[in-house]
């Protein structure tokens, strides 16, 4: 399948603007994100991912500039058709119910259903598609607050599975997870962005696991956005001014970052 | 699936018990009316005696059709409640509905003598007395819900229900000084709660309202779903958030107002029912909660109702006997509290 460009911006400028001011936090933004890849956001604490994010899902509104989904302008989807092409996973927890993990991915399948949210056949079948990606069925029966965090992360990745959409978006999935988990969840991530061809963004402070496991990397510091290749990247030695410390620097032939 | 023919089996079972307590709460009483009568009576034949006749469709009837409303309204209510709030310990009482309804009863019955007679007379009609009753639970509804979205913490919220009831239980003993022994009289009873006095005329606008409220819930039913994941989820599965927000408020104080308009406030059966149909179904589905909360709600007041008589010759208030059952439901809730934080 050839790898199509997914979502586009255009001279985006992001920010907050409220009556009499403006705040921008990043301007001139040229990304474009193609099918089938898993692409890193990286950036210190505070640079503005979140709010990048933010504005990519349609929650904040642009200062100025364009994004296209799907060659489509953002704005001009309603929210239906935007439940239908894009998916997120956010950090914020769940409000307190008795939901099933089960029912929790069913809940990915709303933009399709009926007025009562009834399943067919069809919504049961990308359900099922969606727990046996993510290797949750041990926990289907479970109540949500009853799995570890790991388990819970790749449960809202199945639900955003079960969206069907060509674009997903996460917001640091990896925090609060061990080392093993961090790298069983970015595994999991490439193998879905593979073999489901979606377009799949995530932002992250995991930065030498989103080099060796991300097809491409966004890197967000107060001058520049860059998107490349993660070995491009490491050439043009972007990551050392990753961060305004002196004390952090980027081994290139490592692969990581030092200090001293 | 299994699951949905044990649903439909646990439904089945519950309108049989529905039907019988409906029964029993009909031939129970002062004066007992063998229950094959009264099912004579209600499917049409006539009763042997005129007099059971007479009292079933001039007293018991109207009251076990109060009853099977009040559980409706106050139980969905409830239930929609604990979605919108992310509270399961949301409840119109807890939160000030019923304080909202009373204040704005309070005003009527007791303000009413500061109008002029034809004013009054509109505003101590049933419509006045419900308007009012509605727009008082409106406003708690709306003023709790303004909180909520500065306060994440679900206790904090309830403590800001109860802060409400406070403040309108001040503004109602303040306005007690003011009014007639007639017209406290009045009030004390109203606040009792009392499912027995409604006549055929009153019933059928309390059931429309009802109708109404229920029918404003069925429409959000799927949006309900959506709302357990949380706001932003729930924009992101593509509904509409202040239409939800705002129809679900307008059913929750529709329900409210109405039923304590006309029985009084009634404690602790919107924040418990729910969660008995929770228990049972086993499910988040707001469809099959939905049904199950109405199926438990008219079965737990007819079951209070019928509580409430068997005190022998004295029949106690229908709010005593829920708060004496709600209110150690809440307290086993907080200890079983499983992730309620």
């Amino acid at each position: 399948m050839k790898n199509k460009t997914v979502i586009a911006t255009n001279h985006l400028s992001i920010g907050y603007s409220s009556k009499n001011s403006k705040t921008v936090i990043a301007q001139n933004i040229n990304l474009s994100f193609e099918s089938g890849k898993l692409i890193a956001l990286i950036g210190a604490n505070g640079i503005g991912k979140s709010t990048l994010l933010r504005t990519l899902t349609g929650i904040q509104k642009p200062l100025s500039g364009e994004i296209e989904l799907n060659q489509k302008p953002l704005q001009a989807y309603t929210a239906l058709e935007l439940a239908q092409n894009l998916s997120v996973v956010l950090t914020e927890k769940l409000p307190p119910s008795n939901l099933t993990v089960y029912e929790l991915v069913a809940l990915g399948r709303q933009p399709y259903t009926n007025w009562v949210g009834k399943l067919t056949s069809v919504d049961q079948e990308k359900i099922a598609n969606a727990i046996a990606l993510t290797a949750i069925q041990e926990i289907v029966h479970k109540k949500h607050f009853e799995i570890s965090d790991g388990q819970f992360q790749k449960v809202l990745i199945a639900r955003a599975l079960a969206q069907d959409t060509p674009l997903i978006i996460l917001d640091e999935p990896t925090t609060h997870l061990d080392l093993h988990h961090k790298v069983s969840l970015f595994k999991l991530l490439k193998k879905l962005a593979q073999e489901t061809h979606k377009c799949i963004l995530f932002s992250t402070h995991d930065i030498d696991l989103a080099i060796q496991l991300s097809d491409e990397m966004i890197v967000m510091t107060q001058k520049q956005f860059i998107q490349d290749q993660p070995c491009n990247l490491i050439e043009k030695g972007v990551f050392n001014s990753l961060f305004q410390d002196e004390d952090i620097t980027f081994d290139a032939q490592k692969g990581k970052f030092v200090f001293k | 699936m299994s699951g949905s023919q044990k649903h439909t089996i646990t439904f089945i079972a519950l309108g049989l018990l529905l039907l019988f307590l409906l029964l029993l709460n009909i031939s129970f009483g002062q004066i007992a009316i063998p229950i094959k009568e009264v099912f004579k009576s209600l499917t049409g034949n006539t009763a042997s005696k005129e007099s059971w006749e007479y009292i079933i469709f001039n007293y018991r009837l109207p009251k076990a059709i109060t009853a099977i409303l009040v559980g409706f309204g106050l139980s969905i209510s409830g239930l929609l409640m604990q979605t919108l709030f992310r509270n399961p310990l949301a409840g119109p009482y807890v939160l000030g509905l019923s304080s909202g309804s009373s204040l704005g009863v309070a005003f009527v019955i007791m303000g009413a003598s500061f109008l002029p007679v034809y004013l009054a007379e509109i505003f101590l009609s049933p419509y006045g007395i419900i308007f009012a009753s509605c727009l008082g639970s409106l406003v708690v509804l709306i003023a709790v819900l303004l909180v909520s979205q500065r306060i994440r913490d679900t206790m904090a919220i309830l403590i800001v229900g109860l802060m409400f009831s406070s403040f309108t239980g001040a503004i109602v003993s303040s306005l007690t000084y003011f009014s007639t022994a007639e017209q406290l009289q009045k009030f004390t009873f109203w606040s009792m709660g009392n499912l027995g006095n409604l006549a055929w005329s009153q019933i059928s606008i309390l059931l429309i309202v009802t109708i109404i409220g229920l029918l404003l819930s069925i429409s959000k039913i799927k949006a309900l779903d959506a709302l357990l994941l949380g706001e932003s989820y729930a924009k992101s599965l593509g509904i509409n958030f202040n239409r939800t927000q705002i129809i679900i408020i307008l059913a929750t104080s529709l329900l409210a107002g109405s039923i304590t308009a006309f029985v009084g406030p009634i404690a602790f059966v919107g924040l418990a029912v729910p969660h008995l149909a929770k228990l049972i179904f086993q499910t988040s589905k707001h469809w099959i909660l939905f049904w199950g909360t109405l199926f438990f709600g008219a079965i737990t007041m007819l079951f209070c109702d019928l509580l409430s008589q068997l005190a022998g010759t004295v029949v106690l208030p229908i709010n005593a006997i829920t708060s004496i059952i709600g209110a150690p439901v809440i307290i086993w809730l907080l200890i079983r509290k499983r992730n309620y934080s």
